[in-house]
């Protein structure tokens, strides 16, 4: 017996029973456009909340003082002192796998443009922060090395510092605000980059050089934090344990102690906040899962009762000459048949329905490859895996009470 | 004449719960090519059972089944199959058609079990043997289409289609009105003069007045084996019934 002759036997009975292999495949349809749908969302808004985050400066590395940031009693003002100037040198100079390296101390406050004011930060850095956080200047000019220096009373301004202060739209570049008390001029407008995946608005500030935010508004000498950014995403690990070696050194730590510092990174950020959607893009497959698993069910069920149905058949079969392997290929290939053709309306309408989604709720979608191909492949197997019972049973049918059965 | 079945004291036993049941108790014959042996008996005289055997359906407990020269006690189920598809045409009481299917397709099926054919073949094949039944006009009429009699027909073409060494019909007249079995059996009368071997099994003693030879069973024993020296002609007695009201 040859394939092909299966293939036709196959396609006939299902072809004899088209309203009944519909319904049966139908829960093998909705089970695989559920699974693609869900993993189109849930990994959409993981690439959205990537996308966001790499915005952001993906290889970026912020280094804090204090032992341990979060962990309460364990910070002192003392510990907030750790980090200088120096340390921030050294990386420049030692650390391989850093490309920018800029301090940052900030401040809030009131920013005053005559009759207007709004509240904001003022972070004080150097010119390599506009790089580490992709910041550009749409219109004026950054502050020089010299401004730095000088601790120059200068500033680049964001997009919705500009709006709160000069309403009426007039040109900032060269206007002098106040932020607090110090008159800062205004060197340069940041092109705006709307609002993180955490909501914040990232064009809600100031930047000045950090020697002026030092000097002029807090009046300090340390370092609240050090950013750098790492060569690439993938040599972040690589670039913090520079950072610790070198910072360890300059702080003179033996080593059995702690780190007087803690650095984060991007990555870490990106590695959390991803984990969550993982998290939920699992849960949606698992429950779209078990709409495929039902959807193999019912195939299973209803070749047990296609077989018990069509025993007379098979006994004619048999009779005439189909050997035991031939019945159960046939029940196999019927019910691999529907399985593959319900798995391919089942891709259609999935990609469908996910595109369906980003329309109409505007939700970002991906659809990978992968989660395609996977669940054509689950919905193969299961058909296979469901039909096997039945095609047994029908191959192991006694053909003398088949063919009289009634 | 070569002998197309040569059956050797071949005994069957059943083993229903602690009993055992002797269907077939040494049943003997030869049955040569060409012949139309119808083969009798009440219920439970082991026709069934001889049918099954003769058929290679089922293999005996003892004693020795020649078909065509080929002994089928020590076959396997595949191997059976096989000798099922190459040598043996069934024709059912109740016709056996696959449903929603065409006539054609319905005789094409014993073909599709058999690699060597064709699909051109297969349908040529098909085709001669529903019209060497005189459906050559219903081809692709299906089986729910189609009345009792022609069902039948499409059975018989359906047993003649692989060219078997002998023809099995068991009851083939047994759902049938007196005209329609009658139209069936001037169809049997024909194919043993075209030298086809069949062999009839019913409980009908009418039917054996047909045939060219006649084996009665009882309890599992032959108990008669007489050749038929006056051969009605169906043919003559179809004519002969009164025409039905169209």
């Amino acid at each position: 017996m040859n394939l092909a002759n299966l293939f036709k036997i196959a396609l006939k009975a299902l072809g004899n029973n088209k309203f009944r292999g519909f319904l049966t495949m139908l829960g093998i349809i909705i089970g695989v456009a559920a699974v693609i749908t869900m993993l189109a969302i849930g990994q959409g808004s993981k690439k959205s909340i990537q996308a966001q985050i790499s915005e952001m400066g993906s290889n970026m590395i912020m280094i804090h003082p204090g032992g341990e940031r979060r962990g309460g009693v364990r910070l002192s003002a003392d510990d907030m002192e750790t980090l200088k100037i120096e340390d921030l040198e050294d990386i420049r100079s030692q650390a391989s796998f850093v490309t920018y390296v800029s301090p940052a101390v900030n401040s809030s406050g009131q920013a005053i443009y005559g009759a207007n004011n709004t509240p904001t930060t003022v972070y004080g850095v150097n010119r390599d922060y506009l790089d580490i956080r992709r910041y550009k200047v749409e219109e004026g000019e950054a502050f020089t090395d010299r401004d730095i220096q000088t601790a120059a009373k200068v500033c680049l301004v964001g997009k919705s510092v500009v709006d709160e202060l000069f309403p009426d739209g007039q040109n900032p570049v060269g206007k002098v605000i106040r932020f607090g008390s110090i008159p800062l001029r205004i060197t340069g407008v940041l092109e705006s980059k709307g609002y993180n995946s955490m909501g914040m608005d990232q064009d809600d500030l100031i930047i000045a050089p950090y020697t002026t935010v030092q000097k002029r508004i807090l009046a300090i000498t340390h370092l609240q934090e050090i950013v750098c950014s790492a060569l690439a995403e993938e040599y972040t690990e690589q670039a913090i344990e520079e950072i610790t070696s070198i910072l360890r050194d300059n702080h003179r730590l033996k080593p059995a102690d702690e780190d007087d510092f803690s650095i984060r990174s991007q990555q870490e950020l990106s590695s959390m906040m991803t984990s969550t959607t993982d998290m939920m893009t699992v849960l949606l497959a698992a429950v779209a899962g078990i709409s495929l698993l039902v959807g193999g069910i019912g195939i299973m069920n209803i070749m047990y009762v296609s077989v018990t149905e069509r025993t007379r058949e098979i006994g004619l079969r048999m009779s005439i000459g189909a050997k035991g392997r031939d019945i159960l290929a046939q029940f196999l290939i019927e019910s691999i048949l529907i399985s593959v053709t319900g798995g391919l309306i089942g891709v259609v309408f999935g990609i469908g329905a996910a595109f369906l989604v980003n329309i109409l709720a505007s939700y970002p979608i991906y659809i990978q490859p992968w989660s395609v191909i996977l669940s054509f492949a689950v919905c193969t197997v299961t058909g296979v895996f469901f039909g096997w019972y039945p095609a047994r049973k029908a191959a192991s049918l006694d053909p003398i009470e088949a063919i009289r059965y009634e | 004449m070569r002998d197309i079945i040569r059956l050797e004291d071949i005994r069957r036993d059943f083993i229903v719960g602690e009993e055992t049941v002797h269907a077939l108790r040494g049943v003997s014959f030869n049955i040569s090519e060409g012949e139309f042996v119808t083969v009798m008996g009440t219920s439970g005289s082991g026709k069934s059972t001889l049918l099954n055997i003769l058929g290679c359906l089922d293999t005996p407990t003892s004693g020795e089944y020649y078909l065509d020269g080929v002994s089928v006690r020590t076959m396997d189920k595949n191997r059976r199959a096989v000798l099922r598809n190459r040598k043996i045409g069934f024709v059912f009481q109740n016709y056996n058609l696959l449903p929603k299917t065409t006539a054609v397709e319905n005789v094409e099926l014993p073909l599709m079990y058999n690699p060597s054919c064709s699909a051109r073949q297969r349908r040529e094949k098909a085709v001669a043997a529903l019209e060497a039944v005189g459906l050559g006009d219903r081809l692709m009429h299906k089986s729910n289409q189609m009345s009792g009699g022609q069902m039948q027909r499409v059975a018989i073409a359906r047993a003649l289609v692989n060219d078997p060494a002998v023809i099995l019909a068991d009851e083939a007249t047994g759902n049938l009105d007196t005209r329609t079995s009658c139209e069936v059996l001037v169809l049997f009368q024909q194919l043993h003069r075209q030298g086809r071997t069949i062999i009839f099994v019913t409980h009908n003693p009418d039917i054996s007045r047909y045939s060219s030879r006649n084996i009665t069973l009882r309890d599992g024993h032959v108990t008669g084996d007489v050749r038929n020296q006056n051969i009605l002609d169906a043919a003559r007695t179809l004519a002969s019934l009164p025409k039905e009201e169209e």
